[in-house]
């Protein structure tokens, strides 16, 4: 990062003592067709200057809700008491224009979809300049705004940025996008900052740089910050401070150290076991949460989490328990009325949570006794080429380029295995799974599933073999026809297939009971399930005609944390019981730690690096899988301030026009370290696929391991 | 199988998970569908229930009243001429005897019968082509779009009124089938539209993928998503059908004599608005207060079908606002 020579002028106001923000009592609720949604109910906290405090919670928990009352972003239906004191100034009960004054000026916010966040008809840099003009009126003529901006974009690291101010938002990635919303937030120097789930959006990659970029942020303006998340492994390392939130309350709050290591509500407790552990080599068990958050329209007397915890007694049910102090610490609160007993448990974190969750390791299916080399092979990709032509011109189209989305991937899964396919979003994952299930001759290579080439299928074989191999979705709520009950949703594979009446009537609720939903449920249509149990319905209809391959497109990655143990742990199951093989596309490596036995890593259409999973995150080759490894968060306050991150530059290259040698050569730390004759071989030579151990191999011309864990 | 059954996520905020082992706190009554809810929220739009009352209501008076009047449309009572509404005639009657009321029961009769089936046929089509081309694409997608240009540019009115000698004496249906031909075409342009974003639904791709034929996740998975759409075009189409019917018969090109619409009603007795205002003023007024409340029940249909419809949080702060005050 360049050092800054931006000078931030002196605030107006005189320096308050205490905290920036305080907020007291805080209530916010809205109506809705079934009565008033209670969305924050008495929620207080207070941020120091030069703190990062971290919120987090499921969806639904009111922790985007509270900062946007903070904001005063609310919209007018909204009923809000409490007090919110900014500086010692009371925010409530102000007028939008006096607000105004505040935000962008003293109060900043960096907000989750970093598109929407940006108007699409402005230059960059013109949208910077305003958010300095707005609040500086005349003391700022339009040309130093126009170089402030420039200098700003330099600090949040975007290349060459005096060109690229003049840049649409739409010529800038998602990660370029996040840097200049960063740089609006910053370009007043406030006094808090307000992100918003400011890496949901994000590759991993790109979640670490802006990570950087935020703290980079806080050291300049000295601003205190508030992180919003759902990722307990993104705060771990970034915050001072946590809080819980659950249905609209703090439940747990103190310092990040106490909270990872000894957490003392059994809902923190079961958020940290629910996370798969990206450093955890062993088989480790997964904590699902049952149940769900509750509706916060008319919430029953007690604790809101008894229905869904573990511990729960009577006494849980009389009365909301309020914050106390824990282990003596006067930082530490939790609202629980059994802390002292979760406190005697001799565990620590995320096993203490298996202990009183009583979460189990899934055993390992039979076939996994059989070795590999003996098994079957179920997929097979061989050299699968996909392109994409780029045409120009409305009457005669031309065509003036080639996307290479897949440029010759080889790989295969045999019974009873999990592969994990790894990478960056514009990498060709999606493009090889549609390849996959559209059962068409690829344009290069070959395809062949349960031995049979795909070429050379006529459309009565390639009907056959849909049944052998099914597919799940990454969204739950698109992957359902709204309008079909959940019956006719399982059902419509076997109907398709011709199965008899009976037959389905049969099997529908066998189905059902085994992703472990009740069959008295099958008249219902999808919109009433949450999340999570839709994705189980979306695998029961998978499984309705016994594949022998299920296709896994980011299944996990539309749930909530504690969702989506539950429902790792039914696929563990499954395949397990069922003797499936996975292709299990994902984003998130700790997921495929946890599920897969081999990964494939892939960078721009090509393999770089695959082989079993353990070798692979424990001694990976390719510079690739290296800082993809180190860029995702562990959930260890203590590791993960001691891990060294290696910070990949830029974005992915178009695949239009990929870099000539190793597709990887222009972000590639290896790359630029190396002496000008062994760069040569870099950009000249395409790395082929070498073995590196056992199952193991990658694509580097100087592959070397690098522990990163 | 021998499998836990894992309640896991299956408690619903719905009431989704009675019985289980984890909902120990009371469900809240039952659970809201998306029909009930719909409903409700129609309901709660008066506009639109007094319109859908109005529709209901004429549909049941144009075709059960001439059953209850003792006249018909066709004989005449050659005792009354032009004679202002009474007892005996209760519309009046016009200058050859005929019953005011048996004549603009006939006419709405036939005028709504037309806009019934012009609205279901042109909406019918529209579903049909617009997604036939927007899921297949290609040339399909290239011929119909193109054949949906063409009737766009034609002048529809024109072109009725050139071919109504050819029909003449014909079956009124050929009318209704005109009319149709040139009102699917807007609709289905945007059937096409929400063809394309519906195809890459996840939901569709699922059924493609286990082999579902085309026809059938067209007739299964597409045009099902599209019934809000298709319900409110229909129910808009059903007035403006109307309209257009009454403006061909107002100018002796639509329905023929000796069968009468609200249009020939109108035209005829035109003239007669200031001097014998009841000729003129029963087929028109049934005209207006039809369209204006086939309009109200499209508007609130719209909102009723719409999540993100504003109507309601409106509402409620009006009401709080009350209390405070």
């Amino acid at each position: 990062m360049t050092t800054s020579e931006i000078q931030f002028d002196v605030p107006a106001d005189p320096v308050v003592e205490g905290p920036v923000l305080q907020v007291e009592d805080l209530h916010v609720s809205f109506p809705s067709e079934a009565g008033r949604v209670q969305a924050v109910r008495g929620l207080s906290y207070h941020v120091s200057p030069g703190e990062v405090l971290g919120i987090v919670g499921e969806s639904g928990s009111g922790k985007s809700v509270s900062s946007l009352a903070v904001m005063g972003l609310l919209p007018s239906s909204a009923r809000i008491t409490g007090s919110i004191k900014f500086q010692g100034r009371e925010l409530i009960g102000r007028g939008d224009s006096e607000l105004s004054k505040i935000r962008g000026r003293r109060i900043s916010m960096v907000f989750q979809d970093p598109l929407s966040a940006l108007t699409p008809v402005y230059t960059v840099g013109d949208q910077i300049a305003e958010a300095i003009l707005v609040h500086r009126k005349g003391a700022v003529s339009k040309a130093a705004a126009a170089k402030r901006a420039v200098e700003l974009l330099d600090l949040v690291g975007i290349p060459n940025a005096a060109e690229r101010a003049k840049a649409f938002p739409h010529e800038f990635s998602g990660g370029m996008r996040q840097r200049a919303v960063i740089a609006m937030a910053i370009a007043n120097d406030p006094d808090l900052i307000i992100a918003d789930e400011p890496t949901t959006a994000l590759d991993v990659t790109v979640q670490a740089q802006v990570l950087q970029l935020l703290e980079t942020a806080q050291e300049v303006t000295g601003a205190g910050i508030v992180i919003i998340t759902h990722d307990l492994g993104v705060v771990a390392g970034f915050a001072d401070r946590l809080m819980v939130m659950y249905a609209g309350r703090a439940v747990e709050k103190g310092k990040v150290d106490e909270i990872y290591q000894q957490p003392r509500m059994p809902y923190t407790l079961g958020l940290l076991g629910s996370i798969p552990r990206l450093d955890v080599g062993e088989k480790q068990a997964l904590v699902p949460i049952t149940g769900q958050p509750p509706s916060l329209t008319d919430l029953p007397p007690g604790c809101p989490f008894a229905p869904r915890c573990p511990m729960v007694v009577d006494a849980c049910h009389t009365a909301e328990p309020p914050l106390i102090e824990v282990d003596g610490s006067d930082e530490h609160h939790a609202a629980c009325i059994r802390t002292g007993e979760i406190a005697a448990t001799d565990a620590e974190g995320a096993e203490a949570a298996a202990e009183i969750f009583g979460a189990e390791v899934v055993e390992e299916p039979e076939i996994a006794k059989v070795p590999r080399e003996q098994r079957d092979i179920v997929l097979g990709l061989d050299h699968v080429v996909k392109e994409y032509a780029v045409n120009k011109g409305v009457v005669f189209k031309r065509r003036v380029g080639t996307v290479h989305a897949v440029a010759g991937i080889t790989f295969d899964i045999r019974e009873g295995e999990t592969l994990g396919l790894v990478g960056e979003s514009g990498c060709g994952k999606t493009t090889t799974l549609m390849e996959i299930l559209g059962l068409e001759k690829p344009m290069g290579g070959e395809i062949s599933v349960l031995g049979t080439n795909v070429s050379s299928l006529d459309s009565k074989r390639r009907f056959e073999i849909r049944r052998d191999m099914s597919v799940v979705f990454q969204d739950p709520m698109a992957s359902l026809d709204p309008r079909l009950t959940i019956n006719d949703v399982i059902a419509e594979p076997m109907q398709v297939h011709g199965y008899s009446k009976d037959a389905i009537n049969r099997r529908v609720p066998e189905l059902m009971r085994l992703v472990g939903l009740r069959p008295e449920q099958l008249s219902r249509y999808p919109g009433e399930f949450s999340g999570g149990q839709r994705q189980r319905i979306g695998i029961a209809r998978a499984l309705a005609l016994e594949p022998k391959l299920v296709v896994l497109d980011e299944p996990v990655s539309a749930l909530d944390v504690s969702i989506q143990a539950g429902v790792i742990n039914l696929l563990e199951e499954l395949k397990s019981k069922l003797g499936l093989a996975y292709l299990f596309v994902a984003h998130d490596l700790s997921v495929v730690r946890h599920i897969a036995d081999r990964v494939a890593v892939m960078y721009l259409g090509k393999i770089v690096e695959i082989g079993e999973v353990d070798s692979v995150f424990d001694a990976p080759r390719h510079p690739y899988t290296q800082a993809l490894l180190s860029a995702i968060p562990i959930p260890d306050p203590v590791k993960e301030r001691q891990r060294e991150r290696i910070l990949l530059t830029g974005d992915l290259p178009s695949p239009a026009n990929p870099p000539s040698g190793c597709r990887f050569r222009t972000r590639c730390f290896l790359h630029a370290s190396l002496p000008p004759e062994k760069q040569r071989t870099c950009i000249e030579l395409e790395p082929p696929r070498e073995v590196q151990a056992p199952d193991h191999e990658a694509a580097c011309h100087f592959a070397q391991i690098r522990q990163v864990l | 199988m021998t499998v836990i059954l894992n309640e896991g996520d299956s408690a619903g905020t719905t009431g989704a998970a009675s019985g289980s082992p984890v909902d120990a706190a009371p469900e809240p009554g039952k659970a809201m569908t998306r029909g009930r809810l719909v409903l409700i929220r129609f309901m709660r739009n008066k506009l639109a229930l007094v319109g859908l009352v109005l529709i209901v209501g004429m549909y049941l008076m144009a075709f059960v009243g001439p059953f209850l009047s003792k006249w018909s449309y066709d004989t005449q009572d050659y005792s009354a001429f032009l004679e202002p509404p009474y007892a005996d005639h209760i519309f009046g009657t016009d200058k050859i005897g005929t019953d005011m009321f048996a004549l603009t029961m006939r006419g709405l009769q036939k005028s709504l019968l037309i806009g019934l089936l012009v609205a279901l046929i042109s909406t019918t089509v529209a579903a049909i082509v617009g997604a036939t081309a927007g899921y297949f694409l290609g040339a399909a997608d290239k011929a119909l779009m193109w054949v949906v240009d063409l009737l766009l540019v034609l002048p529809s009115f024109l072109i009725i009124a050139i071919l109504s000698p050819w029909f003449r004496g014909k079956s009124w249906f050929l009318l209704v089938i005109m009319l149709a031909a040139f009102q699917w075409m807007i609709t289905a342009r945007i059937v096409r539209g929400m063809t394309l974003t519906l195809k890459e639904r996840e939901f569709v791709k699922a059924a493609k993928f286990m082999g579902q034929p085309a026809r059938t996740i067209i007739a299964k998975h597409i045009v099902p998503n599209m019934a809000s759409l298709l319900i409110i075009d229909a129910t808009i189409n059903v007035g403006s059908a109307v309209l257009a019917e009454t403006g061909l018969s107002y100018f002796g090109f639509g329905v023929q004599s000796p069968d009468v619409s609200l249009g020939t009603l109108i035209g005829l007795n035109a003239e007669s608005a200031t001097t014998f205002p009841w000729l003129f003023l029963f087929p028109a007024g049934f005209l207006v207060v039809f369209v204006l409340a086939v309009n109200w029940v499209g508007d609130g249909l719209r909102d009723a079908l719409d999540p993100t419809s504003t109507r309601v949080r409106r509402k409620e702060k009006k009401d709080t606002k009350e209390k405070a005050a």
